[in-house]
């Protein structure tokens, strides 16, 4: 991966990139939903959609149909300003952090020089970028839940808050071995450290796991979906929101396991390199796609726990294994 | 199993299976035990692979619970209750139906209306007949009161219709001339025991 050798990046690149990043993403994230329907099902049992085109593929579209053309409901004693804009935080930080991470390979437009990088941005603190904006999501369901005049919205806005700063630090802390290893923030120079095929996660098996579970905390998947658990407080944050502003909660959702399961195959698992004779990007989808099963399939499995046990696991099992873990970590690398 | 167990009514007396519940941690020692033993239990793991499992049954195995309900249907207790059929004679072809009246009087919710004639040859004749769906609570004492087996509940259940009259009148209700020979005894509320025929004794006319 020599920087020189790849064409220069122009603005046009970055603007196809962009567009290409928001379509591609937000169609995924659509069609995730889809996935998670037939998934679901099927371990359950049952069929899922599969009235609507063949197989049910088309009830993204109909879903979408039903979302657009649905009346947008404003509580009338609601902060109505905040209330509008707090999916668009949700989903524009999602997307915002997607800016930092490398989604497809990069390649050239056919029939002009404009080259299209693999990564829209390639900041060298990458890593931080990306934790930073997921961060920042914290303030779409925090505004909407308090925005909304409704107790069920304030209780989710507080466990938005709880959950999220907590686990912030789980991340941060867990992604901080690696870091320490590799040396750098880049994501280009994490998947540099392991062309030789030996992934991250051999060295740093207890800072994936810690990632992991930080991470469903973070895009708010069962077993830690307390924001918006209906048996208690009845869509927490959503509860009042309706139509296309509670469709950019759910695209933003997505877009954020996404995101995770970049950050996990790109740190952890071995990035885009090619393994054995399987081209990189197929790798990397491969991945990608795989922590997303595996998402699905937790939630398919585990029931989810308690805010007591969420704040438990955070600050007395999970926070002291991760800070043991980079004090290992950076004994191991003085000597 | 028999079922005289679960007619047991005196508390305390049945074989009852205790959980184990004592061994929750008292001082901190144990309590650390039990979390390092929940973290490294596989069952989590195990739950993991029951969905995996049946993802692979209901996928590869066809074992999917769903039934496809407008396209198929579950097959329904021949004691079930839904709309009501009026039945025939199995001979003649004439409703069974002889206009005795019991079934509008002990209608609780009073929805069967009727009206009876004399015909032609002095016989009572049904001359208007209808139960009111919107009202009928489908409680079965019609069917069980009547004499002649001819009302009985059959089995259309599905009641979305654009109106009640759709399937209240009498010539609705009544089984089809030409399907005579589908018509099925009701099995339910009212219908002849099986071992009716042993039941059965000679009047003693000899005192
Ligand atoms: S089922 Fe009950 S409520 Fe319905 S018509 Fe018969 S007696 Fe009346
Ligand atoms: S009880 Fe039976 S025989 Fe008597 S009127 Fe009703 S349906 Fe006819």
């Amino acid at each position: 991966m020599d920087a020189t050798m790849l064409p220069e990046v122009t603005a046009a690149g970055v603007i196809i990139k962009a567009v290409l990043i928001l379509a591609v993403i937000a169609a995924i994230a659509g069609f995730g939903t889809y996935i998670e329907r037939k998934i679901l099902a099927f371990m359950q049992r049952r069929l899922g959609p599969q009235h609507v085109g063949p197989f049910g593929l088309l009830q993204l579209a109909a879903d979408g149909i039903k979302l657009f053309t649905k009346e947008d409901i404003i509580p009338q004693h609601a902060n109505k300003f905040i209330f509008a804009i707090a999916p668009v935080i949700t989903a524009a930080t999602a997307f915002i952090a997607l800016a930092a991470v490398p989604v497809f390979p990069g390649f050239t437009v056919p029939f002009t020089d404009i080259y299209v990088p693999s990564i829209a941005s390639d900041i060298n603190v990458g890593i931080l970028f990306v934790l930073g904006m997921m961060a920042a999501g914290l303030y779409g369901p925090l505004l909407a839940g308090m925005a909304q005049s409704n107790k069920w919205g304030i209780i989710g806005s507080a466990r938005t808050a709880i959950q999220f700063l907590s686990y912030e630090v789980v991340t941060g802390l867990s992604i901080l071995a690696p870091i320490m290893l590799v040396g750098s923030l880049s994501f280009v120079d994490f998947n540099t450290y392991q062309t030789d095929g030996v992934w991250l996660v051999v060295y740093q098996p207890v800072a994936f796991i810690l990632f992991l579970i930080a991470g469903f905390a973070e895009t708010n998947r069962t077993p830690f979906d307390l924001l918006e658990h209906e048996a208690e407080i009845i869509s927490g944050y959503v509860t009042e929101y309706s139509g296309m502003r509670w469709g950019l909660f759910f695209i933003g959702e997505y877009a954020n396991m996404i995101t995770i399961g970049v950050i996990a195959s790109v740190v952890f698992l071995g990035g885009y390199n090619d393994f054995w004779f399987i081209p990189g990007w197929i790798m990397i989808i491969a991945k990608i796609a795989f922590s997303f099963f595996f998402m699905l399939w937790v939630r398919a499995s585990w029931p989810h726990i308690r805010p007591d046990q969420l704040m438990w696991l955070c600050w007395k099992v999970l926070m002291p294994l991760a800070v043991i873990n980079i004090l290992i970590t950076g004994l191991v690398i003085m000597i | 199993m028999s079922l005289e167990q679960f007619k047991n009514r005196n508390v305390g007396t049945q074989n009852y299976v205790k959980l184990d519940l004592d061994h929750a941690p008292t001082d901190a020692w144990s309590q650390f035990k039990q979390v390092v033993k929940r973290t490294f239990q596989p069952e989590l793991f195990v739950g993991l692979g029951v969905t995996l499992r049946e993802m692979m049954n209901s996928l590869f195995r066809g074992k999917s619970h769903t039934t496809q309900y407008p396209f198929e249907k579950l097959p329904v207790s021949p004691r079930y209750r839904a709309i009501h059929d009026m039945l025939r004679l199995m001979e003649s072809g004439n409703y069974r139906c002889i206009g005795c009246g019991l079934c509008e009087k002990i209608c609780i919710s009073d929805c069967i209306s009727m009206e009876t004639k004399y015909d032609e040859n002095q016989r009572k004749e049904v001359s208007e007949y209808t139960i009111n769906f919107g009202r009928c609570i489908f409680c079965g004492y019609c069917a069980e009161v009547c004499p002649e087996l001819a009302i009985v509940h059959g089995g259309r259940y599905e009641n979305a219709s654009e109106q009640r009259a759709s399937f209240s009148l009498f010539e609705d209700l009544l089984t089809p001339i030409d399907q005579l020979n589908l018509q099925q005894e009701y099995a339910g509320f009212g219908a002849i025991s099986p071992n009716a025929d042993e039941n059965i004794k000679s009047t003693p006319l000899a005192y």
